[in-house]
């Protein structure tokens, strides 16, 4: 194979796969044996791999979400060795290779464990209640009309870079998954800061965090302890500073907004 | 429900409420131990004594009194209840493995845990002293004010007590070396400029105070 390290050997795997029929069936820990998994393969071939093997042995193949394996979309989400995305910093479980195991190893596949995200079946979990929140108010409302002119609000460059830096969340939930609350406060703040940062975002900035946040609450996700696990897992490397904002951007609309509901 | 109780039933208002309550607590901690060091006054308790008696009449004090019980009480209910809440997020089924202790620290994600050994300890703390010197006659020294110094000296003589006390400590060191820069972050407090002063300020309140109070019963199970 173009590309591939000639000394890198195949590999046999233990898998202890979450296998799960549906949403209201009783899961459970199973074993598979994966053998030759090339070192440059990355976590999802591996698991097509194993589904193969199942489907051939005329068994139901492990479902798990998966959609652009680049590392942008965030659907890839599953929890590895009791870690989110796996052991390796700042990457998607896509991301992550084969070559960061070793022969022979034992690796625990389970789904991600919150309350608002109920498993749908086996690794796959519903992660719609983000959808719900950002409908809530994550998004800015521009007239419809000709294509506004580039620049025509003028943004320093600090500024864009600090919005985009929150902006490149991929809602994948590996914050929610790492902590120990469940809570969803680090996407969120992502999304509450990139748009409280921006001029565009400025019209809806009271309302936003306000109704963001009650849809946050209604889902059931816990509170914040700022015990950091988020942030370490966040594949793209949301900080923490953007929880501190959420909360004063929270404070501030609740203190300042006319919404007396 | 109005816009305030809406506010400070949010997760993110909960929240605040610990962080307020909880540095409300730390100025209490403060005050607690500059006037517990005249323990260590070698005058047998004199001085000791008139602030004991100070304390437990001035109307000021009385009143503020008050005010922090409320801190206490919203600062334990609200974290009793918090922690219920979120062990309940995450649902009945965990992970089969898990290394959370690879991206957090123990002692941050034990904040109910070590507040309920600090709970623990506050209880036998206030029952060895201020129901004592509020609720029974307790002996006058030669100033004629309550001798609550001859009570640290008994309690302290007792060595079930000198351990309690210094776990409870130790769990009140642990408990804000997370909780009081976790307070301001809370707060939205945060600049790079001033969370490593923050995060430094706060180990060494949380080791100056802890070690200070766990001073006390130490010394007087050995040298009184």
């Amino acid at each position: 194979m173009a590309g591939s390290n000639p000394n890198a050997k195949p590999m046999n795997l233990t898998l202890k796969v979450w296998r799960q029929k549906n949403r209201n069936a009783q899961g459970s820990i199973v074993d598979y044996q994966v053998k030759d998994i090339s070192p440059d393969m990355s976590f999802l071939e591996m698991l097509d791999v194993l589904n193969e093997d199942l489907l051939r042995q005329g068994e139901e193949p492990v479902a798990f979400d998966h959609d652009c394996r680049e590392g942008i979309c965030g659907s890839c989400n599953l929890f590895i060795n009791g870690r989110a995305h796996g052991p390796e910093p700042g990457t998607t479980t896509c991301q992550l290779h084969m070559r960061k195991f070793n022969d022979g190893d034992t690796i625990t596949i389970e789904p991600w464990r919150a309350n608002a995200f109920p498993v749908n079946k086996d690794l796959s979990v519903d992660r719609s209640a983000f959808d719900r929140i950002i409908q809530a108010g994550g998004y800015i409302s521009v007239n419809t009309g000709g294509t506004p002119d580039a620049n025509e609000i003028p943004i320093p460059k600090e500024i864009a870079d600090r919005a985009f830096e929150a902006a490149t969340c991929i809602a994948c939930g590996a914050c929610v998954a790492s902590c120990k609350n469940a809570s969803a406060m680090l996407f969120v703040s992502a999304k509450v800061s990139q748009l409280a940062l921006l001029p565009q975002g400025h019209v809806e900035r009271k309302s936003r965090v306000e109704n963001m946040v009650a849809q946050m609450d209604k889902e059931g996700f816990g509170a914040c302890t700022n015990i950091g696990s988020c942030a370490a897992e966040c594949p793209v490397g949301i900080s923490l500073e953007n929880i501190a904002i959420l909360n004063r951007e929270f404070l501030a609309a609740k203190a300042t907004s006319n919404n007396l509901a | 429900m109005s816009w305030i109780t809406k506010t400070f039933s949010s997760s993110i208002g909960r929240k605040i409420i610990m962080a307020v309550t909880g540095l409300f607590l730390c100025s209490f901690l403060v005050v607690h131990l500059v006037g517990n060091l005249q323990l260590f006054k070698a005058d047998n308790g004199v001085a000791f004594n008139a602030y004991s008696e100070f304390m437990g009449h001035n109307p000021l004090i009385r009143t503020l009194e008050i005010v922090l019980v409320l801190g206490f009480g919203f600062h334990i209910y609200e974290g009793l209840a918090l922690a219920a809440k979120n062990r309940a997020a995450r649902g009945n089924q965990g992970y089969v493995v898990d290394h959370i202790e690879q991206n957090s620290s123990w002692h941050s994600r034990s904040m109910a845990l070590l507040g309920s050994i600090v709970l623990f300890f506050l209880i036998v703390h206030l029952y060895n002293f201020f129901g004592s010197l509020r609720f029974t006659d307790v002996p006058r020294d030669a100033n004629g004010n309550e001798d609550a110094y001859a009570l640290v000296l008994a309690a302290f003589k007792n060595p079930f007590y000198v351990v309690l006390y210094v776990i409870g400590q130790v769990a009140l060191l642990y408990h804000l070396l997370h909780g009081f820069s976790s307070a301001f972050q809370t707060l939205g407090l945060t600049h790079r400029k001033y969370t490593p002063a923050i995060k430094f300020i706060g180990y060494g309140f949380s080791i100056i105070v802890c070690a200070a109070f766990a001073a006390m019963p130490i010394y007087f199970f050995f040298f009184k």
